[in-house]
């Protein structure tokens, strides 16, 4: 069997926040090299901090209690420190939810842009310069050189996301985990930026942990979905397979309950409460935790 | 702020300098107190006194007196102090720049010591060393200008006397200066004996004005940066491989400083009242010190000039400040 890109096994965490509830509970999945990999699940399931895991950004409040972290075979829990910060940002980087907090606004497009490419490439001006505005080309940017000078506030949510999308990919990395990249977003620019992420991906070969609310998004972009309920991996498959032939009742009852099962729509079922006393019994949980 | 803004403030400015001037004229004129009482010997007769009055035309009618003072300080002319029978504007000339150096030293004093120690608190921060600066800065908080002035005085005149306790410069020292900004002009002319000598004169005074101010920028600063510190953006710079002093000083500084910037502005006009008790303990020859000889004296157009120039000053700094947080902050508002 040829290595995985990345490899969760077995892992467990708890909140020391919340009196040392548990945020995860045994996880495993596998993201192959290439691959998109979607993270669903209601608020609070716990995909935010498999993300964060992934990009060694766990909050001090989050302890890890078993299992590992693989990334091409390396163990990330363990790793020391300077090999972490070299490995993240380059071969591991981010898209973050909300582009209207994710760039500085006291700095200009291009020094942000490029601040990956001179810190861990030791680029130059001129030659960041160039790249950026490649990059600008790559995420279908006009007027690249006006974007580069501008700040932030001068640049409409989806332009913004796609500047932090093309600095997400500006070095080649491996791996981009994206936490809910979309939601800030309206309806119209989602479709854009979901489709601009898959093209993105698939031109630069890399793997992505798409962690979204959205069983349609994960349609659209998704190889294959991890369903994760209360810290615990419910169901883990093949999109297609899934959403077609769902295994578990709690997948079939989101379905039903429509693309956006966290905001039911009228004339759609909710999920019973039946289904989530079945969920709760089986991981040994007795109240719902909000 | 556009021109336009600018030409407004400027304008308000005015307006409330003119209100100014009239309330200290008549609050100058209900409060208790002759003039005339402090400068006559006790020999004068009636008929001296009315004539001396009649000179500072303390003999005509209150809105009279207001009128021409009103009339002549549009034209730039205070009057003439009663104490020193000199010209006022020329008085406020001699002392402004003492005082405005030493202000300006302490903004700076208090500025840098508090950024820097803002800085190393953030970075510090989640260490044992984070609340201790805390629980130290607390205490700085607490002490005023005028308690820093009386224990500098014991401590670095009286017991460990390292620095002059009184005055602006060495009169032995017996330097010329063409202009009243002594410190500036000893620097650029490199007459560093008179600098050296100006610097450790200053030293005590600046402490006493600045070490409050430095105690509020540390506050202000470092809960903004803590909140600027835990942004997205700040997170990707750091994915990205941003050094640590980095991620505060050029990512997270430039929008935590909007507060500071506010709170400096009034801090100073503070410092600039504090000036008077200041610099009388310090023997300093400001405006400030000025100020209270001219209120025992009750020289009332020295007391009216020194207010109006303490206005403008007031007025000045705060345009000054918007100014400064419109240019740090690209998006032109203030920061939500
Ligand atoms: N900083 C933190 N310290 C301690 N516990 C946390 C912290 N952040 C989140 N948690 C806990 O971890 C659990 C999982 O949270 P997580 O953010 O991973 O959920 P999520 O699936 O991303 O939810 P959402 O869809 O709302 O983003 C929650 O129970 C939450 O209370
Ligand atoms: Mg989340």
């Amino acid at each position: 069997m040829t290595q995985s890109l990345v490899a969760i096994e077995g892992l467990s965490a708890i909140s020391t926040r919340d009196g040392g509830a548990p945020v995860l509970r045994d996880v495993s999945l596998t993201l192959e090299k290439g691959e998109v990999r979607g993270l669903v699940g209601e608020s609070g399931a716990g995909k935010s901090t498999i993300a964060k895991a992934l990009l060694g950004i766990l909050p001090s409040t989050v302890k890890v209690t078993g299992g590992f972290i693989r990334f091409e075979g390396r163990d990330l829990l363990a790793m020391p420190r300077r090999e972490l910060s070299d490995l993240m940002g380059r071969e591991i980087t981010l898209i973050p939810q909300d582009p209207q907090t994710a760039l500085n606004p006291a700095r200009r497009i291009e020094a942000q842009l490029t601040d990956g490419l001179r810190l861990k490439l030791g680029m130059g001006k001129a030659a960041a310069h160039e790249r950026a505005l490649q990059l600008l080309d790559e995420v279908q940017i006009r007027n690249p050189e006006r974007v580069l000078a501008a700040y932030p506030h001068e640049l409409s949510g989806g332009m913004r996301q796609r500047i932090l999308i093309a600095s997400a990919f500006a070095l080649n990395p491996k791996l981009v985990v994206a936490d809910e990249p979309t939601t800030a977003l309206d309806v119209t620019v989602q479709k854009e930026i979901l489709r601009l992420i898959r093209r993105m991906q698939e031109a630069h070969g890399t793997a992505v942990i798409f962690v979204t609310h959205d069983l349609g998004v994960v349609a659209k972009i998704c190889d294959r979905v991890t369903l994760l309920y209360a810290g615990k991996v419910i169901e883990d498959g093949a999109t297609a397979g899934m959403l077609t032939a769902p295994k578990h009742i709690y997948t079939s009852a989101l379905i039903a309950a429509g693309p956006r099962y966290d905001r039911p729509n009228a004339g759609l079922e909710p999920v019973p409460e039946a289904v989530f006393r079945q969920l709760r019994a089986e991981i040994g949980i007795a109240e719902r935790r909000v | 702020m556009t021109a336009s803004d600018l030409l407004n403030r400027l304008f308000m400015a005015v307006l409330t300098l003119m209100g100014v001037a009239v309330i200290v004229f008549c609050l100058l004129r209900i409060v208790p107190g002759d003039p005339i009482a402090m400068m006559i010997s006790p020999s004068a007769t009636p008929a001296d006194i009315a004539a001396l009055r009649a000179h500072y035309g303390l003999d005509l009618g209150l809105p009279q007196q207001f009128g021409i003072w009103f009339m002549d300080v549009l034209k730039g002319n205070f009057g003439t102090s009663i104490s020193q029978r000199r010209d006022v504007m020329e008085l406020i000339g001699e002392r402004l720049p003492a005082t405005l150096e030493l202000a300006f030293a302490a903004l700076v004093f208090g500025v840098l010591a508090g950024g820097v120690i803002a800085t190393l608190g953030t970075l510090a921060r989640r260490t044992t060393l984070d609340p201790a600066l805390d629980f130290i800065n607390g205490l700085f908080l607490a002490v005023p200008d005028f308690v820093w002035a009386l224990a500098l005085v014991l401590l670095l005149g009286v017991f460990w006397p390292v620095f002059p306790l009184s005055g602006r410069i060495d009169p032995t020292l017996s330097t010329y200066f063409h202009t009243d900004f002594y410190l500036i002009e000893s620097l650029v002319t490199f007459k560093f004996a008179a600098f050296g000598d100006l610097i450790a004169h200053m030293v005590m005074p600046m402490l006493a004005l600045g070490l409050p101010l430095a105690a509020i920028v540390v506050r202000t600063l470092k809960e903004a940066l803590a909140e600027a510190m835990v942004q997205d953006y700040v997170l990707l710079a750091r994915l990205k491989g941003m050094s640590p002093l980095r991620l505060v000083l050029q990512e997270a500084l430039r929008n935590a400083v909007g507060p500071t910037l506010t709170l400096t502005g009034v801090q100073f006009t503070f410092m600039i009242g504090g000036t008077v008790i200041v610099e009388r303990i310090f023997s300093y020859p400001g405006l400030g010190n000025m100020a209270i000889d001219a209120v025992i004296n009750r020289d009332l157009p020295l007391i009216q000039g020194i207010v109006l120039t303490f206005g403008a000053i007031f007025i000045l700094v705060n345009i000054l400040v918007d100014l400064i947080a419109g240019w740090l902050n690209p998006r032109g508002a203030a920061h939500g």
